[in-house]
């Protein structure tokens, strides 16, 4: 047995750990034992990547089966991570249509948690560019499943949480690009208002997202920098400046588990106090960053997970429709700033419609926020819950580690029809994971 | 593009094996991936094709049927650029110990088969005058240590050859490195107790054999604390030594 957790550190689970290398080890390490899934680079926050009984590492699975350069259509192993085809793909001029905000997630990963980008609202989630997937299902059939073929097995598979079997791989199409650089330009934004009303109008910008200073207060409430994106064309970069920028190992790691009162509310304070100013100093005209920062700013520092100290952190991600968004967002924040113990920065960008029956997505706009584990936060994200549910919101359930039946059951109103095709795959209900124990399966 | 380089990995299929392949096709390198099972082979071939644009062949290799080599290094359809020897067996140490066969594979795994097929391939590039022999022996070889002296000396013995051979063959153009992983987190330490900040994963050790290649190194640890981990190793008394149980 062996102790896993999610991204977040919490919860610590034992579990049977294997790390099948064939298609036939996957088959065993499933059948005949209610409750495996699969995973993958265990960057989900809480218990979706932890079977109820055994757990199936995937990565071992990373090998490229076919591409086209022609067409940019890829076919991969589930378990190949992001930022290894980013780093392979990206210098031949092709890059992931949807990053989410981390490179190191695999490819089954991102599809079980139809992962979203900066740019969902104009060009929607990871799924949106997979065509098809391999996927074996917990009655042990392999079958290939896309829009047109075994359709019911493909949209309750992208965002389907791992719950409808193990998808081994998948072919997907990748965005022709001229550079590995992003034209950025950061907007600085006085409070929740100003930041909702920039991201209104950046609409039509590719790449879009605000990061809100959660220890401003009162009529600073919301306080934010936008950051825009383009992918900058290669007449766009400063003379010597290659088309693909140099992938960078983590520069800083973060080496002990810090002790949990290292965050407190003056400290995130004055952290965010600084990060504010600097990006005021960056925002107005246009800059070209690398791929890298723009998309992926915390995996500079290495297991930053770390900083919340040993018993973990909870990340809290709402999504809120856009009608009445404004009162809602506004109502946590002023409770977040009350409170004084939020990460550094929340997260906030607008998103789409999404694709899978499960995907998290929906047209309005979402919020993310971290909690280290103390006191009293359990209760207090569930009184925040109660204002995602009355406005017709939902959590995402990538991020999640604690919401309660009520709450996931009033967001995801597609539910039902997801359990008729996922009791259809699997008859059985050997694929079960601590996530499904928690949300889905029958007690 | 028969001007490019090649680089033929025997063990293609290990961890090790499969990141060092990838590490050399990135920098440009065209393939020959040799290991016992082809069929397994195949989509590491296909992978490294989709990826790198490069020329990928496989053949069929076994390191304990040394009557074949000969054979085996007259079938390459080129003699490469670089040979690197990633083929080992880890074994059980307390089997080993009774089991005279299992012994004797161990032994013949790390030190026979790779010495041979290595001083073969040494032949051919020494008379063609240049190419590069890359060995992956194993701090295990430092010094022959209680929990695992049957890997070890054949480890040892696996360095020695090495050793030797480089000092011989770099007066004929032709370079020997000797890697030393330490433990690296592959399908053959799976399940062992690795200590981790020793402990590397195998991209970490295919960049470290592509870098000494190009800057022709001799000696490699992969990750430097393992130097100093066996140079203390080395340097411990016998009479305390003994009485260690690592």
């Amino acid at each position: 047995m062996t102790l896993v957790s999610g991204w977040g550190r919490f919860p610590v689970v034992d579990t049977d750990l294997r790390r099948p290398r064939s298609l036939a080890a996957v088959g065993e390490a499933i059948a005949g034992l209610a409750g495996a899934v699969a995973r993958g680079n265990g960057r989900a926050y809480g218990d979706a990547a932890i079977g109820a009984a055994r757990t199936v590492a995937m990565t071992g699975f990373d090998r490229v089966r076919s591409f086209d350069p022609a067409t940019g259509r890829i076919r991969l192993e589930a378990g190949l991570l992001l930022s290894d085809l980013i780093d392979t793909f990206g210098p031949r001029g092709f890059l992931p249509f949807v990053v989410p905000g981390t490179q190191f997630v695999s490819i089954g990963g991102a599809i079980a948690a139809d992962v979203h980008g900066k740019n969902h609202h104009c060009e929607g989630g990871f799924g949106r560019y997979v065509d098809s997937i391999l996927l074996r299902t917990g009655q042990g059939e392999v079958i290939e499943a896309s829009r047109e073929q075994n359709s019911d097995a493909f949209f309750a598979t992208v965002g389907g949480m791992g719950l409808t079997g193990v998808i081994l791989e998948a072919t997907m199409r990748l965005r022709p690009v001229e550079t590995g650089w992003i034209r950025e330009r950061v907007i600085s934004a006085s409070d929740l208002d100003a930041a909702m009303r920039a991201l209104e109008a950046s609409d039509s910008a590719t790449y879009s997202v605000a990061w809100i200073d959660c220890a401003a207060r009162g009529r600073d409430l919301g306080r934010s920098l936008i950051y825009l994106g383009e992918h900058a064309r290669a007449d766009e970069l400063a003379g010597g400046a290659g088309a693909f920028p140099a992938g960078r190992n983590p520069a800083l790691a973060v080496p002990v588990d810090l002790p949990s009162m290292t965050l407190n509310r003056y400290s995130i304070r004055a952290f965010n106090e600084l990060y504010c100013r600097m990006g005021a100093r960056r925002s107005g005209g246009n800059h070209v960053v690398s791929l890298y920062p723009y998309f992926f700013p915390l995996d500079s520092i290495a297991d930053w997970n770390r900083i919340y100290g040993r018993r973990g952190f909870l990340q809290h991600q709402c999504v809120i429709p856009e009608q009445g968004a404004r009162d809602v967002l506004g109502d946590i924040l002023g409770r977040v700033a009350r409170r004084g113990d939020a990460s550094f920065l929340a997260v906030l960008k607008k998103l789409g419609q999404g694709d899978g029956i499960l995907s998290f997505p929906l047209p309005g706009y979402t919020l993310a926020l971290d909690f280290p584990v103390k006191g009293d936060i359990l209760k207090f994200l569930d009184e925040i819950d109660r204002l995602v549910v009355a406005a017709g919101g939902r959590l995402y359930l990538a991020k999640d580690a604690r919401q309660s039946r009520a709450t996931f059951e009033a967001g995801y109103p597609a539910l039902s029809r997801f359990n008729a095709i996922r009791k259809s795959l699997d008859p059985a209900g050997n694929i079960r994971s601590k996530l499904s124990q928690r949300l889905f399966d029958e007690v | 593009m028969t001007s490019r380089k090649t680089v033929l990995v025997l063990g293609g299929s290990s961890d090790i094996g499969r990141a060092t392949a990838r590490a050399f096709a990135k920098a440009g390198y065209d393939v020959a991936l040799a290991g016992r099972d082809v069929a397994v082979l195949e989509p590491d071939a296909a992978d490294l094709r989709a990826r790198y644009n490069v020329e990928v062949g496989i053949h069929q290799f076994d390191v304990l049927d040394t009557a074949s080599f000969d054979g085996f290094v007259g079938a390459l359809p080129a003699l490469p650029d670089v040979v690197i020897s990633i083929v080992g067996l880890l074994g059980a140490q307390e089997s080993a110990q009774e089991d005279l066969a299992h012994a004797t594979t161990i032994m013949r795994s790390n030190y026979e088969g790779p010495s041979l097929i290595l001083g073969l391939f040494a032949e051919k590039f020494l008379a063609r005058g240049n190419g590069t022999i890359v060995g992956v022996s194993s701090v295990a070889g430092d010094r022959g240590r209680a929990s695992n002296y049957v890997y070890g000396s054949a480890k040892a013995g696996f360095s020695a050859f090495l050793s030797g051979l480089r000092a011989r063959a770099s007066r004929g153009g032709v370079h020997v490195v000797t890697v030393k992983p330490g433990f690296v987190r592959t399908k053959m330490t799976e399940g062992m107790k690795l200590i981790g900040p020793l402990t590397v994963e195998a991209p970490v050790v295919g960049d470290a054999i592509l870098q000494a290649v190009e800057k022709k190194t001799d000696i490699v640890y992969v990750s430097g604390k393992w130097r100093l981990v066996m140079l203390i190793i080395k340097t411990l008394p016998e009479a305390i030594f003994k009485k260690l149980k690592f």
